[in-house]
Order: structure tokens, then sequence, then C-alpha cells
């Protein structure tokens, strides 16, 4: 998808590379050697992100973290709601995530309705110890759920028509970036 | 936005395109890791209601149907024809819509008449899956064998696929040709001259009388159930000599320069149209195809399901 033209970059180079280092960081700071913790990235877009934390964590620490993949889409309240079907991804659960510490990783953090969905899925996997929420992007003041991130990127302040996109290289942009811009409708 | 499928019912594969089967499919997958999980259910179809209206007899159809609604959480009227009002003399529109008063929003049917889902989907507003019409199609079980021989081979294109026995009263047969030329597989039919119809050809098959001949042609033997149920004449002078003449045995197979692999829609005549000891071989994905049959009954549901109360 190509960008329009009123899209500014909200975090991107060296910046985009301190944030997830800053992450890192704190997640070491909670979960130690990462014996008991399993990092599981929401399909579609935060298994990028879950990806991006693994590989900065195993240069920072040496540690290769467990993680799994997550696909919240059958567990939506708005499915019903849309005119065409959501299309499911994959779901990678090859590790056991009962007694576990689950960190769950999602790109942008909106509604919280996604991420709801998310921690259905998640718990008829088993019972995890403590789940967690990690998102790069948080959109305040916008929940129409109770949840709020234990760890966050950047906070920013938006209005509904807003859209806030990030971009991967992993997923063959040029580079990591994140966009906010609006709708044209 | 992602797409959806192009139909709003599953009356036949002949109406779906290659990227309507591909979705299914692709769907099929994830709902195949979710029935295999310790928890086998996911609330998606929570709000749907589905009937499963029975007009024929039928086990493995009708239970995949209810297990794959109950996998996705819906709520599930099941009705067939004996000890219901349709044998005081309800006519079949007004048993569906009767049911739909009760707020049903999709109606599974298996009919004896060819084109009963069809002629159903012009009169009521609720998404119609045909589980089986007369002779005519049924689409389901031609998708989750497709899905089958997918599983199995990574890819359907250019795979050859015999589909042998009863060709003539056999919606399994109908629905899987379209599904597999779709696909980009060769099919080929083989039966008695009497069980295959004339100029089948037209439908991209090519037709043989031999089973030794098929089954070395053959990646894949689907053989279909001799459907007695069916037949009003004399098709063949008798099922010994129907399966000395088209059953397919060890002796047959192991006559073949390869494996082939071995399905079959069930129920199996054990004896007739295959022995024992070859639906029960290494090579049979028979029992495979069943638990398919669920997750690609899942993906339709789920799929045909969307945007059903979109105006709230």
């Amino acid at each position: 998808m190509k960008m329009p033209d009123n899209a500014t970059p909200i975090l991107e180079g060296k910046n985009f590379e301190i944030t997830i280092s800053r992450l890192c960081y704190q997640l070491i700071e909670v979960h130690g050697n990462f014996e008991n913790t399993i990092l599981i990235g929401l399909q579609p877009r935060g298994i990028y992100l879950c990806e991006a934390l693994k590989e900065a964590l195993l240069s920072l620490t040496g540690i290769k973290v467990k993680e799994g993949k997550i696909d919240p889409t059958f567990y939506r309240d708005d499915f019903n709601r849309r005119e065409s079907p959501l299309i499911p991804s994959a779901t990678e659960m090859s590790h056991q995530i009962e007694g576990k510490n689950i960190v769950i990783i999602d790109d942008v953090l909106y509604t919280g309705r996604t991420i709801r969905a998310g921690m259905d899925a998640l718990l008829d996997y088993g019972r995890p110890a403590t789940v967690q929420l990690l998102t790069l992007v948080d959109r305040n003041y916008s929940r129409q759920v109770p949840i709020q991130p234990d760890y966050r990127g950047i906070i920013v302040d938006t209005r509904a028509q807003m859209r806030v996109k990030v971009e991967w290289q992993a997923a063959g942009h040029p580079e990591n970036k994140v966009w906010l811009y609006s709708e044209n409708k | 936005m992602s797409k959806g499928l192009s139909v709003e019912h599953l009356l036949g594969i002949k109406y779906l395109n290659v990227d309507d089967i591909e979705l299914i499919f692709q769907t099929a997958i994830e709902f195949k890791q979710v029935i295999n999980r310790p928890i086998k259910k996911v609330p998606s179809l929570r709000d749907i209601t589905i009937a499963n209206v029975f007009f024929e007899n039928s086990t493995r159809t009708r239970i995949s149907f209810e297990l794959a609604e109950k996998r996705l959480g819906a709520d599930v009227i099941n009705f067939s024809s004996s000890g219901s009002s349709v044998s005081k003399g309800e006519t079949l529109l007004d048993t569906v819509n009767n049911l739909l008063a009760m707020k049903v929003d999709m109606v599974v049917m298996r009919h004896p008449s060819a084109g009963a889902a069809h002629f159903l989907s012009k009169h009521i507003q609720a998404n119609i899956i045909n589980a089986g019409d007369g002779t005519h199609e049924h689409p389901t079980q031609a998708l989750l064998d497709t899905y089958s021989i997918l599983e199995q081979f990574g890819n359907v294109q250019g795979l050859n696929v015999a589909i042998i026995g009863d060709i003539l009263h056999s919606r399994v047969a109908l629905s899987n040709i379209f599904c597999l030329i779709k696909m980009g597989a060769n099919v080929k039919v083989c039966g008695p001259a009497t069980l295959i119809p004339r100029n089948i050809e037209q439908l991209g098959v090519s037709v043989s009388n031999s089973i030794d001949e098929t089954l070395q042609w053959c990646d894949v033997a689907n053989i279909l159930r001799i459907q007695l149920e069916r037949q009003e004449g004399a098709y063949f002078p008798s099922l010994r000599e129907y399966a000395i003449h088209f059953g397919v045995n060890a002796e047959r197979l192991d006559k073949l320069s390869k494996q082939i692999t071995i399905m079959h829609p069930g129920p199996i005549n054990r004896g007739v149209e295959i022995t024992s000891d070859v639906a029960d071989s290494h090579n049979s994905i028979i029992l495979d195809q069943v638990e398919n049959g669920v997750a690609v009954r899942m993906a339709i549901l789920y799929l045909l399901s969307a945007g059903k109360s979109s105006n709230d």
C-alpha cells in the first residue's frame, strides 16, 4: 500500500532502534533470563515486532527467547458485522503455555478489541502464570475495552479518522518506520 | 479489506471459482489446527443459528456438519424428514420457512431431488449449503476430497485422479470432477459402461472400462460406493461380478509399478468396490478424509456467514 500524501513518519531510523532496545531492556528487567517466558506475536502484524524483539534480545543477552504466533481472527467480536470475512493467518503455538509468563505483542494498540480476542485465543491453549502486553504504538484515549499495555514504545494522541501504520523491513518495506496519516473519505 | 467468497450459498462446485476454492482450503488449514488442539472450539459463529435439514439418510455428512457447527460455537437445530411433519404432507418450502421463522441464519440441506438446494436459495433469506441433492452435487464432499489430496501431495495441479465405480448415480463423482478439473488435475472415470453417463467426456474427463489400466494411470484412486438404493434397473449382473471386474483389491494394487493413494467417501461396502485390506492399508487416506471433512466444513460455514448482521 502506498502512503497517502498527508502521511508523517512518527518513528524511524535511529529512534526506531532506540525504542526497540528500550523495550528489550524493560523486558529483561522483568523477565530476567526468559527461562519461563514466551513472546507471542499477534497475527498478522504483531509477528514482525515479535521477531524484531527476539533478534534484539539475542544480540543483547545471547538468549534465544521462545516465541509463538497467534491469530485472533476466529475470536473477534466484529466478525459478523463485516461485509466480507476476515481471512485467518497461521497460528504457531509449539510451546506449552501452562504456567508460563506470556508477553502478547502487537504493533498498534487502538480500541483494545484485537488484544481481547488475542487473549481469548491464547487462553484456549492453557492457563499461563501471567499475561502481559507489549505494543510499539499506543493510541491514547481510543480504548473501547479496559486493556492497557505493560510495555509501550511510543504514545500518540489521535483522532478516530487518523490511522497509524507500522512498516517493517522484514515485510518488504525499505526501512522500519511508523506513519501517522488521516483517512481521505 | 479481505475479499470473501464470490457466492452467498454453496449450491455446487459449478458455481465456485478457483479463488473461492483456494480460500476455502487456506481457511480449512487453520481450522484443522484448531480441531487438533486441547480446546477444539472457537467462538466465531456464536450468534449464528444453523438448521441441518436432512430429507435423506446420512451419518458422516450430518455428524461432520454438526460437529463443524458446534466447534464454531453456532446454535444447531437438527431436522430429519422421518418423524417430522414432512410425512404429514408439508412442502419443502413450508418446512424450511417454518424453521426460518424461528430465526435460523443458515440451512444445511440434503434432499433426494436434484436442484432442491437451488430452489430453496431462490425463495429463502438464509445461506444455503447443499449437503447433497439427488444425483446432482455434493460440494462439501468434493472440497474435502480435494483438500485431502492437496494435503497428501502438496498440490493438485497435474495429478492423475481416477474416480472409480457408479458414476451415473453419484453426486460425489460430479462434484469431484468439477472441483478437480478447476484445480488442474487430470481426471479419469472408470466403471461398467452402464454406470458411466453418456458424453461425460464433455466435462473434460477421460473414460476407461478397465480397472487395471486406470489404477496404473492414476496417482489417486477415489473409489465410490455402488448406490443400490438409487439403481432402478439392472446395471450389472451381480455384486460379486462387480467385485471381480471393478473391485479394488490388494492383488490388483500389487501388480502396479507404483504406490497409489486410496480414497473412498464412505460408507464402504467392504468386499464389493474395495476390499478391507486395501481400505485399511497405509495407502488409504479414508479416515483423513473424515477428519478433513470437519475442517473444510468449518471453513465453508465461517466464510459464508460473514456479513450476517451487517445492518446492526
